[in-house]
């Protein structure tokens, strides 16, 4: 059987705090992202561009009109925070897909005995990331909601005491916000998670000679990973449109 | 019954009973969108969106099942 774990296994301790293998690839992808901002950055200042800026100019157009179809007027404002979730999302859920990530591994002494630990894990397959991604999501929104309603009309979408219906509906309202945290994160960690666990499984299911039978569950994952990332920010899109509009 | 053996089964019967609801779920938005399709073919594409997207959610509830019959598999 494969090696499958759950939850991102320590590598390494910084003054106390265990760096995980999840963690590793998110520098890892951090650092990858940068670099194409970067030269993404100094290309568009050029007067004659490569085609490079030209891709990815043509993809940002894309994210954006998607936005704007939610957003209208306000895509502007809210474009860094759902772009910057969705290419983050995007390459981590790619990254798990390279063939070596979860694959290679690197021997550990754990209690005095020696166990196998990959050396890095898709961080979008380990709860801790998705969660703080829900977190951010879903407390971004109410900042936004306070930011352009203002304090009063926004606690009244949840504590409203006009009359006995009102008052429960804000209640929901109240329980929603925090299910939506649960129900943000566990999606995106679900889907990933499973699609590491299929690939693994479906190379042993079969005989060696045909594991390459398996390439089709990769261009599944690839789909997964775009239709989910998607999902996640067009979602925190129409929640934020939600919450800086007033309710009728 | 061991520990183990209620295990996998409670495993196999959370990723079972899951499943049915989305599988359902899928179902109709395949076919609603089929019909939209056959009565407005121009807008093929935003069909399209809206219907990966609904799959997508409705896909996330079997989703939930499986995260609950990993959890228990693995752990």
């Amino acid at each position: 059987m494969p090696h499958i774990s759950i939850k991102g296994e320590p590598i390494f301790e910084i003054f106390g705090l265990m760096v995980t293998n999840s963690v590793i690839a998110t520098v890892l992808v951090t650092a990858l992202f940068s670099i194409i901002a970067y030269l993404y950055y100094q290309e568009s200042n050029k007067q004659h561009k490569k085609s490079f800026f030209y891709v990815i100019n043509a993809f940002l157009k894309i994210i954006y009109d998607l936005f704007y179809s939610v957003l209208k007027e306000n895509t502007n404002n809210f474009f860094p925070l759902l772009g910057g979730f969705f290419f983050f999302i995007l390459l981590n859920n790619w990254f798990g897909l390279i063939p070596g990530v979860g694959s290679i591994f690197i021997v550990l002494k754990e209690h005095e005995e020696l166990v196998k630990v990959p050396l890095l894990r898709a961080s979008t397959a380990d709860l801790n990331t998705t969660f703080a991604l829900a977190l951010t999501s879903v407390v971004s929104t109410q900042i936004f909601g306070f930011s352009y309603l203002g304090v009063k009309t926004h606690i009244s979408k949840f504590i409203n005491v006009s009359n006995p219906v009102n008052f429960f509906v804000g209640i929901l309202e109240l329980i929603q916000e925090f299910a939506r945290i649960i129900s943000f994160s566990f999606r995106l960690f679900g889907n990933i998670f499973a699609g590491e666990v299929l690939l693994a499984i479906m190379t042993f299911l079969l005989p060696v000679f045909f594991s390459f039978f398996s390439f089709p569950i990769f261009g599944l994952e690839i789909f997964v990973g775009f239709v989910q990332t998607l999902v996640f920010t067009m979602l925190t899109a129409v929640l934020i449109n939600m919450a800086i509009h007033k309710q009728h | 019954m061991t520990v183990d053996v209620a295990k996998l089964l409670g495993a196999a019967i959370a990723i079972a009973v899951g499943a049915i609801g989305p599988g359902l779920a899928i179902g109709l938005i395949g076919s609603k969108a089929v019909e939209a399709l056959g009565r407005n073919p121009e807008a093929e594409s935003s069909i399209r969106t809206t219907m990966i997207l609904a799959a997508a959610f409705a896909e996330s509830v079997a989703i939930f099942a499986l995260v609950i019959a990993l959890i228990l598999k693995f752990t």
